[in-house]
C-alpha cells in the first residue's frame, strides 16, 4: 500500500520536533494542533478531496473464510475501565470496522456502550504513537531489550529489590500470573497498583462492614425499590450496560404496574441515573453520610447512631424512603457510589442486609481484581521509594500516573529519581515524556490477552488486525522481565489458559472460548458474608455540615479519567445531561451561581488547598447548593485541549481524593464558549416527551393522548388516498421508559455509518454531525427539576416536508416508507432542514470528512457513503443493514423476519428502547409497542405521520414524599 | 395655510418637464453626459470605491466556493441566512423598474418616462444581484443546473413540486424579460448616439446596439407594439415573481413562514423597496447632471406617494400576519409572533415596524415629500429596514421552531457581511458604468414630452 507508506512518513515528520524536546512545554500552539491526533484529524478541514489512485488486485491465496464484502465477526472483549465487556467485532477485508455487543457475555447481553462502540476510533487513531523512545527520541524495540535486560540482570542480583512495577487494576489473569512469576523471580520487588477512579472506597466499606473485600453485584432485575446513594450505576458504574438493562426491564409500561421499580437518587451533580429516577434528591456531598446514617437507622440497622437532620425535606425523604424500602423486603436495593466515604458503604451493606436483599438483589463474591490493594497508599507507597532513591527500575504498564497522579503527592518529581523508568502506553503522554524509555502499546484490538468482567467470567482478547502503529503488549513487556524475550502474547495467554483449564483437549476449549467469546464456567460463586457489629466500627457521625463551598471529583462521563481525550467521537459525545462537548465544565447549582455571581461560560479561577485551575462555569439545574463538580480527564498535555477545560487533577489530593471543602472561586471576566449542543432545555407547554405516572396509566391509560399532549384535532384529511405499502413498511418505536441516556446509539450510529467528527468550533456554530442524538428536557424548579431523555434521528415521516421542497429531488420516499437521501443528487439548498420540523437533518457546511488519514479510511463502514462538503444527511434506518437482510432473505426465498434487521442504534442501546422492524408483519415486536397506549407521534399534530414514534414516560411518583405532581398545571401552560 | 382650489376648478398639474426644454435641447441635454462630458473626479471616485468593493465580492465568491458555505454563520436551525435575505432583497428592488415601465406605461402615465429607463437599469441589476445568490447558497454552487429542467441520459427531471424550482423560472424569466424590455427602449436612443457620436468608437460601439434603427415610421410602428407587447408581458411578472418567491417561504411549515398572506405580502414589499431604491438613485442623479428639468418635483412627490401606497399594504401585511397568529390559537404560531416581539431578535422586528409603519408616515406631509434630503434619507432607512424585515422573517421562524431541542441563533460572519456590502458595491458598479455609457433618461420619450408639453399649452 504505497500512499499508507508516505502518509506514515508524513507523520513522522510532524512528531519529530516533540521527540526533540525534553518536555512538551517547548511546543507552540501551532504543533498541539498538528499533534491532537485523531480528534482534530477526523475534523480536519482540509481542502483538496481528490482521492489517490488505487490498485485493486486479486489474492494469489485467499484467506481462509474471508469473503469479499461479507463481514466476520470474532469474539473478543474490552477492557473497559473497571471490567471488561464482550465484544463481536465486525471485521470487513481484514479491518475492524463496528464494534458489537457479545450475547453470550455476561456484561453486555448482545449490547454495548459508548466507551466500547467508540475505541474503535482509538484503534485508527493517527496519534497512536508509533515508536519506542528513549529521553523522547526514537528507538529501537531491540535497544529496548537490551537496556531493560542489562537493567534486569542488575536486578536480579540484588533480588528485585530496587524494581517496581506499576499498573493500572490488573483484571487480566495471564498478566496477573505473569506479573506473580516476576515478584517470584525478584520476591524484593514491588508491584503497585493506581487508577485515578479506583475502587478504594468500596473496598474500604466492605472490610467496615465485613471485614473482608467482598465484590458485590446488584441484581437490577429483582429490585422492586432502589435507593442510589450517590451512585451514577446506570452510566458510570462498574458495568453500566447490564445495570441498565435489568433496571429497565422494570420500568413503567414494561411490566404490570404493581410491579413496576421504583428509583430515588440521592446525589450532588446531575447524573443520568439522577435523571432516570423517579425522585431525586440533591444533597451535598457532606450530608451523604448522615443522610445514609438517617435511612439506615429508619430501616432498622442496629446500633446505628443517626444525627437528627436538619433539612425538613431530608427528614422527609429518609422516613418515606426507609418506609418504601421496608415494604419491600427483599426485593430492594441501596446502592452507594464509588465515590462515596468507606461509611457510607458499610451503611448501605448493613442496610442491604438488614433489608434481606442479600442472597436475592445483592450478590457477594469473592473480588474480581486480580490482586486488589489500596490504590491510594500503593501509589503512595511507590512515591516514598521513589523520592528516597530506592527504585533502580521502575516498569510502568499502562495508565498515565503523572497526568492522574493526586497533586500533592509530586509523583512526577519523584519519577524523575528513578534511574530508569520504563512506560508502556498507547499515547505520548506526560508518563512518555517523563519517563527514560518509553513504548508504545498495542490496542486491545490488536492483541492477546484476557479479561474478567463483572462477575468474574473471563474472555480471550483476541486480535483483529496487526499493530497498525507497531506496539507491544504488557504480557510482551512481562515476559521480558522473565527472560523471555519476544515471547508472542498469544503463546503467553494461551499458555496461562493451559495451565489453567487442565482441559484434556486444550485445543477444543481454546477454541470455544475464543468462539463463545467468554471461557464457560469462570463467572465467580456467590459467597455468603455477615456483616459484622456495624455501630462498633463505623467512625462517628460527622458534625453537622460545615458552611462554604464543596468540590467534588467525577470521572467524565465521556472521556472518563482522561484516557479517552484523545478520542474525538467521545470527545463529541454530548455529556448525557449538561450536553456540553469537548470539554469538562464547573458545574454549579442555579442558586450557588447567582451567589458566586457567575454564570454560564463565564470562566472562573477554582482554587483549593493553595492551588489554582481555570475552568468555564456551567450552570446545571438540579446540582445540589453550595457544591461544585469537577470532572477529571481534560487538558491533558498530548492532547492540547485549547479549549475551556481544566485539568482538576492539579486540584486533587491524596486527602480528598473524591471531595473536599475550602474551595474559592473567583471570576476572572472572561467568557469561553463551551460547546453544547442542547441550549433549550424546557420541557414547556410542548411537551416533546410525554409524561405521567404509573397510577395515571393504571387509571386513565389513555393520559398520553389527551389535554395538555395532544391539543389539535387528528389530522388525516388529504385529498389523495393512502399510500399503499405492499412489501415491507419499516417503522420504529422508542421507549422513553427504558432510555438512561447512555449515548450507546448515538456512538454505534457514529462508527456506523461513517459520521464525521467536527470539533469543538462547529459544535458551538450548531453544526454537530450526529444522526441519532438524544434530547435531554428539563421540567420543573430548576433547583431540582425532573429530566427527560428522548432519542431522536430522522423519523421517516410518511409524508416527509422535506421531501416535497427539495427542487432536485435528492430526498424522496422509497417504496418501503423509508424516508432517503441521494447524496450524489443533493445541491444544498438546505430547504429539506429548514422544513423539517425534528431538526434532525445534517449538512456538511465544511469538509467534514477527512479525506486524508489513511488510517481513518480504513475504520469506515464500506457500506455507507462518506459524505463530502455541501450534502445533506440524515438517518437512513440503517438502510445498508436493511438491504443485506433483504439479500439473504431473497437468496432463501423468504420475507425477513423480525429481528433480522438490527439498526445499530437497537443494537447497542443497553436497554432494548429501540425497536425497529416491519410493521406490515403483524407479529413484528414493533408493532406490539406500536399498539401500546403509551404510544405517541411526535409533533403528530403537523401530520407528518411519523414511521419513529415514541412510547411516553411513566414515573413511578411516591406520592408520600408530597412533590409537585409532574404535568404542569394549566395555569402555567401559557405561551 | 394655503388657499384651497373651489370646487369644479381645475387645479394644474405641475408638469412632467422643465418648460423650456426644446427636442434639442433634451437630446443635447441627454446624450452629452454619455458622448461629450469628460470623466468627473466624483464618478471616477465612486467608480474605484465601487470596483473595490467588487474585487471583494469576487474574493468572498471565491472563498466560498473554495472552503464552502460554512464560512457564513449558517446552521442548524437556521440553514438560510443571509444569502436568501440578500436575494429577497434584491429581488424586491428590482420590481418597482418593472412597474414603472410596464404597469406606468400601460396606465398612460407619462410622467414615468423621465424615470424608466434609469428604474429599468437598476431592475436589471438589482435582479443580477439577486440571481447570483440562489447559486451561491448552494451547498454545492457547481451543480445548479440540476435545477433547470433539461433533458439528461439519467431522465432525472427536477423536481417540480419545490418552489425553488418555480424559483429558477420565475426568475430567469424575469431576468430574461426585464433585460429585453430595456434594451428594446434603449434602440432608439443608441440610434441617437450613433448619430450625434463624435468619435468613431462611439459611433460603431453605439450602431452595433441600435442595430439599424432609421426613425422610419415601419421602424416606430413595430417598436411601440413590440414595447406594448413585452409591457403586457412584464405586468403579470410584477405580481407573479415576488409571489413566486414568497412561496419560498409559505409553502413550507414553518410556524412564521406558512401564511397565505405571503404573496400579496412580498409584492407589496417589493415595490415598497424598489421605489425607495428609485429614489435613493433619482436624487443624486438629477442633482449630479443637473436634470431637475427632466425629472422635476412631480417626479419625487409621485415616486414618494407611491411608496407611501405601497408602505401601507405592507403595514396591512404585518398586522395581518399577527392578527392571524393570535386567531389561529395555535401554540407553535403564537409563539413565533411572541419570539418576534420578546426573543432575542426583538431589536430587529421592533426596527422594523417603527420604520416601515412610524417613519413612513411622514410621507403624509408634503414638505417631507419635497425636500429632497429628507427623502433620501427616508429612502435609504427603508431600503434598510426591508433588508432586515427579510432578515426577521427568515432567521426568527427557523431559529426556535418546534423542538425546544433544536433551537439555536444566527449572526452573520466577515463573510456574510462582504456579501452583502459586495453586491451593492456590483450593483452601484454596474450602474455606475450605466450613467457614464448609456443615456440615463430616455431621449425619445423625453422628445416626446416635450411635443405633448408644447401641444398641452397651446391648447391651454
Amino acid at each position: 500500500m504505497p500512499p499508507m507508506k508516505d502518509n506514515r512518513q508524513e507523520f513522522w515528520r510532524a512528531l519529530e520536533p516533540v521527540e526533540e524536546t525534553a518536555e512538551f512545554g517547548g511546543i507552540d500552539r501551532r504543533e498541539f494542533a498538528r499533534l491532537i491526533g485523531a480528534s482534530l484529524a477526523a475534523s480536519g478541514l482540509a481542502g483538496c478531496v481528490r482521492q489517490p489512485p488505487e490498485h485493486i488486485l486479486p489474492y494469489v491465496d485467499q484467506p481462509e473464510g474471508m469473503v469479499q464484502d461479507k463481514p466476520l465477526y470474532f469474539a473478543t472483549a474490552v477492557p473497559l475501565p473497571g471490567y471488561a465487556a464482550g465484544l463481536l467485532v465486525k471485521s470487513v477485508m481484514g479491518r475492524p470496522i463496528k464494534i458489537e455487543g457479545n450475547p453470550r457475555h455476561p456484561a453486555t447481553l448482545g449490547r454495548s456502550d459508548a466507551f466500547s462502540q467508540a475505541s474503535l476510533l482509538g484503534l485508527y487513531d493517527p496519534a497512536r504513537r508509533g515508536a519506542v523512545l528513549y529521553r523522547n527520541r526514537i528507538d529501537s524495540w531491540p535497544s529496548f531489550l537490551a537496556a531493560f535486560t542489562n537493567a534486569l540482570a542488575t536486578q536480579a542480583v540484588k533480588r528485585g529489590a530496587g524494581l517496581h512495577i506499576l499498573t493500572e487494576t490488573v483484571i487480566s489473569p495471564a498478566l496477573g500470573d505473569q506479573l506473580r512469576q516476576v515478584l517470584e523471580r525478584f520476591p524484593e520487588a514491588r508491584w503497585h497498583q493506581w487508577e485515578p477512579v479506583n475502587r478504594d472506597n468500596i473496598r474500604a466499606g466492605s472490610l467496615l462492614a465485613f471485614g473482608s473485600y467482598v465484590h458485590t453485584i446488584y441484581d437490577f432485575s429483582k429490585a422492586a425499590r432502589i435507593l442510589s446513594l450517590g451512585s451514577d450505576f446506570l452510566l458510570c458504574g462498574a458495568y453500566p450496560s447490564r445495570y441498565a438493562r435489568d433496571f429497565a426491564s422494570r420500568r413503567g409500561g414494561r411490566v404490570p404496574p404493581d410491579q413496576v421499580n421504583r428509583l430515588y437518587a440521592v446525589e450532588t451533580e446531575y447524573s443520568s441515573t439522577g435523571a432516570c429516577a423517579d425522585h431525586r434528591l440533591p444533597l451535598r456531598d457532606r450530608e451523604m453520610e448522615n443522610f445514609a446514617r438517617a435511612v439506615a437507622q429508619r430501616v432498622g440497622v442496629p446500633g446505628i447512631a443517626a444525627p437528627e437532620l436538619s433539612d425538613p425535606k431530608q427528614r422527609k425523604w429518609a422516613e418515606v424512603v426507609a418506609k418504601d424500602l421496608l415494604q419491600h423486603r427483599g426485593a430492594s436495593i441501596v446502592i452507594p457510589g464509588r465515590e462515596q466515604a468507606p461509611a457510607v458503604h458499610a451503611l448501605a451493606h448493613a442496610m442491604n442486609h438488614q433489608l434481606g436483599a442479600a442472597g436475592t438483589t445483592v450478590i457477594h463474591t469473592d473480588p474480581v481484581e486480580i490482586t486488589p490493594v489500596d490504590q491510594l497508599a500503593s501509589l503512595r507507597e511507590l512515591t516514598d521509594s521513589l523520592r528516597a532513591g530506592r527504585v533502580d527500575l521502575l516498569v510502568i504498564l499502562g495508565g498515565n500516573p503523572v497526568y492522574t497522579a493526586p497533586a500533592d503527592l509530586g509523583f512526577a518529581d519523584a519519577l524523575a529519581r528513578a534511574q530508569i523508568s520504563v512506560h508502556l502506553g498507547q499515547y505520548a503522554d506526560e508518563t512518555a515524556t517523563a519517563c527514560t524509555w518509553h513504548v508504545p502499546q498495542t490496542h486491545y484490538l490488536e492483541e492477546w490477552s484476557d479479561a474478567l468482567a463483572f462477575d468474574g467470567t473471563a474472555s480471550i482478547i483476541q486480535p483483529l488486525i496487526d499493530p497498525l502503529y507497531g506496539g507491544k503488549t504488557a504480557h510482551e513487556v512481562a515476559a521480558a522481565m522473565l527472560g523471555m524475550l519476544d515471547r508472542p502474547s498469544r503463546e503467553i495467554v494461551r499458555d496461562y489458559w493451559r495451565r489453567r483449564s487442565a482441559a484434556a483437549d486444550f485445543e477444543r476449549f481454546w477454541r470455544e472460548a475464543l468462539y463463545l467469546g467468554v471461557v464457560s464456567g469462570t463467572a465467580l460463586p456467590p459467597r455468603t458474608v455477615a456483616p459484622v457489629n456495624l455501630a462498633e466500627r463505623l467512625p462517628p457521625p460527622r458534625p453537622p455540615a460545615e458552611e462554604g463551598y464543596e468540590v467534588i471529583f467525577r470521572p467524565d462521563p465521556t472521556v472518563w479519567d482522561g484516557r479517552f481525550a484523545s478520542n474525538g467521537y467521545l470527545q463529541e459525545l454530548p455529556k448525557p445531561v449538561s450536553k456540553l462537548t469537548w470539554d469538562n465544565a464547573v458545574l454549579v447549582s442555579p442558586a450557588t451561581a447567582s451567589r458566586l455571581g457567575v454564570y454560564s461560560y463565564g470562566t472562573v479561577d477554582v482554587e483549593l488547598g493553595g492551588r489554582t485551575v481555570r475552568g468555564t462555569i456551567w450552570v446545571q439545574p438540579g446540582h445540589a447548593d453550595d457544591s461544585i463538580t469537577l470532572t477529571l480527564g481534560y487538558k491533558q498535555a498530548a492532547n492540547g485541549s485549547e479549549g475551556g477545560s481544566y485539568n482538576a487533577y492539579q486540584l486533587r489530593t491524596s486527602k480528598d481524593l473524591w471531595s473536599a471543602s475550602g474551595l474559592r472561586i473567583t471570576k476572572t471576566g472572561g467568557d469561553f464558549m463551551l460547546a453544547c449542543t442542547q441550549t433549550h432545555g424546557a420541557l414547556t407547554e410542548r411537551y416533546p416527551v410525554r409524561v405521567g405516572t404509573v397510577e395515571d396509566f393504571r387509571t386513565n391509560p389513555d393520559f398520553a393522548h389527551q389535554e395538555p399532549f395532544e391539543h389539535a384535532p387528528p389530522p388525516g384529511h388529504t385529498l389523495y388516498p393512502p399510500w399503499k405499502y405492499e412489501g415491507y413498511k419499516w417503522g420504529m418505536a422508542v421507549d422513553l421508559n427504558a432510555c438512561v441516556g447512555c449515548n450507546a446509539c448515538v456512538m454505534a450510529c457514529n462508527t456506523e455509518n461513517n459520521i464525521a467528527i467536527v470539533g469543538r468550533e462547529q459544535v458551538y456554530k450548531y453544526r454537530e454531525m450526529h444522526w441519532l442524538r438524544v434530547d435531554r428536557y428539563y421540567h420543573g424548579d430548576a433547583g431540582n427539576p425532573r429530566a427527560f431523555f428522548q432519542p431522536l434521528m430522522c423519523v421517516h415521516c410518511e409524508l416527509a416536508p422535506c421531501e416535497p421542497v427539495c427542487p432536485v429531488a435528492a430526498t424522496l420516499h422509497t417504496e418501503e416508507g423509508l424516508n432517503a437521501m441521494v447524496y450524489n443528487r443533493c445541491v444544498g439548498t438546505r430547504y429539506c432542514s429548514n422544513n423539517c420540523p425534528y431538526k434532525v437533518r445534517r449538512f456538511n457546511f465544511l469538509l467534514y470528512t477527512d479525506w486524508h488519514a489513511d488510517s481513518l479510511a480504513l475504520m469506515r463502514n464500506p457500506e455507507v457513503t462518506p459524505r463530502s462538503r455541501g450534502v445533506m444527511e440524515k438517518c437512513t434506518f440503517c438502510i445498508q443493514r436493511i438491504e443485506r437482510a433483504k439479500i439473504e432473505a431473497k437468496l432463501e426465498n423468504r420475507r425477513v423476519r423480525d429481528g433480522e434487521v438490527v439498526t445499530a442504534c437497537q443494537q447497542a442501546c443497553p436497554t432494548d428502547a429501540i425497536v425497529f422492524g416491519d410493521l406490515n408483519d403483524p407479529s413484528a415486536r414493533v408493532n406490539r409497542l406500536k399498539s401500546s397506549r403509551l404510544n405517541y407521534s411526535l409533533l403528530g399534530e403537523l401530520n407528518t405521520r411519523p414511521r419513529l414514534t415514541h412510547l411516553a414516560k411513566l414515573v413511578n411518583f411516591n406520592r408520600e414524599l408530597g412533590e409537585e405532581p409532574i404535568r404542569l398545571k394549566p395555569e402555567e401552560r401559557g405561551a | 395655510m394655503p388657499e384651497r382650489p373651489t370646487t369644479g376648478q381645475l387645479v394644474p398639474r405641475p408638469p412632467v418637464i422643465a418648460p423650456d426644454y426644446t427636442p434639442g435641447s433634451v437630446t443635447d441635454a441627454i446624450s452629452e453626459i454619455v458622448l461629450k462630458k469628460p470623466h468627473t473626479v466624483p464618478w471616477l471616485a465612486a467608480f474605484a470605491v465601487t470596483s473595490l468593493v467588487v474585487l471583494g465580492f469576487l474574493a468572498g465568491i471565491g472563498v466560498l466556493l473554495f472552503v464552502g458555505v460554512g464560512i457564513w454563520g449558517i446552521n442548524i436551525p437556521v440553514a438560510w441566512g443571509f444569502a436568501i435575505t440578500n436575494f429577497v432583497w434584491w429581488i424586491g428592488i428590482g420590481h418597482a423598474g418593472t412597474l414603472i415601465s410596464a404597469i406606468l406605461l400601460l396606465l398612460h402615465q407619462e410622467w414615468r418616462n423621465s424615470i424608466n429607463r434609469f428604474a429599468e437599469a437598476m431592475t436589471v441589476f438589482a435582479v443580477t444581484c439577486a440571481a447570483l445568490f440562489p447559486l451561491l447558497h448552494l451547498g454545492r454552487a457547481w451543480l445548479f443546473y440540476w435545477l433547470i429542467p433539461y433533458p439528461n441520459l439519467m431522465s432525472l427531471w427536477p423536481q417540480f413540486r419545490s418552489p425553488l424550482v418555480l424559483d429558477v423560472f420565475a426568475i430567469s424569466t424575469y431576468f430574461t424579460i426585464s433585460l429585453l424590455f430595456w434594451y428594446l427602449g434603449l434602440i432608439p436612443d443608441f440610434a441617437t448616439l450613433r448619430d450625434q457620436a463624435t468619435s468613431r468608437f462611439q459611433r460603431i460601439f453605439y450602431g452595433i446596439f441600435a442595430m439599424g434603427w432609421r426613425g422610419a415610421g415601419r421602424h416606430w410602428h413595430h417598436y411601440q407594439m413590440g414595447y406594448l407587447l413585452l409591457a403586457g408581458l412584464a405586468t403579470p411578472l410584477v405580481v407573479s415573481v415576488h409571489s413566486v418567491v414568497s412561496i419560498d417561504f409559505a409553502y413550507a411549515l414553518l410556524p412564521g413562514w406558512h401564511s397565505s398572506i405571503f404573496p400579496p405580502y412580498f409584492v407589496a414589499g417589493a415595490i415598497y423597496s424598489g421605489f425607495a431604491m428609485v429614489i435613493t438613485l433619482t436624487i443624486p442623479l438629477r442633482k449630479f447632471y443637473g436634470l431637475d428639468g427632466l425629472v422635476t418635483d412631480r417626479h419625487i412627490d409621485n415616486m414618494a406617494k407611491l411608496l407611501l401606497a405601497t408602505g401601507l399594504v405592507v403595514d396591512y401585511g404585518y398586522l395581518m400576519e399577527m392578527f392571524t397568529a393570535w386567531y389561529s390559537a395555535e401554540r407553535y404560531e403564537m409563539f413565533t409572533l411572541y419570539n418576534r416581539m420578546t426573543g432575542p431578535y426583538a431589536a430587529v422586528f421592533w426596527l422594523v415596524l417603527a420604520i416601515n409603519i412610524g417613519v413612513l408616515q411622514l410621507l403624509w406631509i408634503r414638505r417631507v415629500r419635497r425636500h429632497l434630503l429628507s427623502l433620501f434619507v427616508l429612502s435609504l432607512v427603508i431600503q434598510s429596514a426591508m433588508w432586515l424585515e427579510r432578515y426577521m422573517i427568515i432567521i426568527t421562524a427557523l431559529h426556535r421552531d418546534f423542538l425546544p431541542r433544536s433551537w439555536g441563533m444566527f449572526a452573520g460572519t466577515f463573510w456574510d457581511w462582504l456579501l452583502v456590502i459586495g453586491s451593492i458595491g456590483l450593483f452601484f458598479w454596474l450602474f455606475l458604468l450605466f450613467v457614464r455609457y448609456i443615456p440615463m433618461i430616455s431621449i425619445f420619450e423625453g422628445r416626446e414630452m416635450v411635443h405633448k408639453a408644447a401641444r398641452e399649452a397651446g391648447v391651454r
